[in-house]
């Protein structure tokens, strides 16, 4: 189990949607730059981990009840994808890491 | 004589559409949602018509989505007027796919569409005419314990 809080220290992230609950907890990451497979093999309450930042990612999580996304290599979505999110109420957070080194991090459970 | 234990509502889906992507299925599980369907079965339903308004948007012209909610069930139809699908054996294998470039951009079109919306739903029929279009209705049973 782990926080949002505790995910943007390991991941040495930003939040991008500052009024989120930063205590909202999940117990799963799931990373994946297809939303094909984020829609057949993620479980709901799942931490997603991608590079995409279009519109796609936020409508496919939020249907898919993922707990949170995390954008990797420092991404940050447009104006336009981060209304959506907040009108979904979906936390979005970006880290500068890339894909590997914010999964190996994120398995690990600890800051480097 | 209308039953009124009985809902239904259809949406239109236009094909190419990509900036509209996903807005059906958001609308129809927040429509459910307040007609009391909720964990699983909430789910399973809006995951599975996504995969339908997307398949709608990637490939055909266009497309009408159906709903219908009773006590025991939801039942989702799709018509739409696309290329038809030649082969629905072929179709249905995961991992099997004719998306475009553009569509594997957007993160679709990974052959798991069809495959996956089976896996979520109950009932499952799926038809089509090269040429025609395409129908494919799949039901969740408002009870079950599904997949």
């Amino acid at each position: 189990m782990m926080n949002l809080k505790e995910a943007l220290e390991l991941l040495e992230g930003t939040l991008l949607t500052p009024e989120c609950d930063l205590g909202l907890e999940f117990t799963r990451v799931f990373a994946s730059d297809l939303m094909s497979d984020v829609l057949a093999f993620m479980d709901a309450g799942t931490l997603l981990i991608t590079g995409l930042v279009n519109t796609h990612v936020v409508c496919t999580a939020g249907l898919a009840e993922a707990a949170a996304v995390v954008f990797v290599q420092g991404k940050r979505p447009s104006a336009q994808v981060l209304d959506q999110a907040r009108a979904n109420k979906l936390p979005l957070l970006s880290t500068p890491l890339p894909m590997f080194e914010a999964c190996a991090r994120m398995g690990a459970g600890r800051p480097k | 004589m209308v039953d009124e234990r009985i809902f239904r509502h259809s949406y239109p889906v236009e094909g190419g559409d990509f900036s509209h992507a996903g807005e059906v299925s958001c609308q129809m599980k927040n429509l459910l949602k307040e007609m009391g369907v909720n964990g699983q079965i909430l789910r399973r339903a809006a995951i599975a018509s996504f995969e339908a308004e997307m398949n709608v948007i990637m490939y055909a012209a266009s497309g009408t989505v159906e709903l219908t909610v009773t006590p025991e069930e939801i039942r989702i139809s799709i018509v739409d007027e696309g290329p038809g699908i030649p082969d629905i054996e072929l179709a249905m294998t995961e991992g099997y796919s004719t998306a475009t470039a553009e569509m594997r951009e957007l993160g679709f079109g990974a052959g798991m569409g069809l495959p996956n919306i089976k896996k979520n739903s109950d009932t499952f029929r799926l038809q089509s005419k090269p040429g025609l279009g395409t129908w494919l209705e799949f039901t969740i049973r408002r009870n079950g314990a599904g997949p």
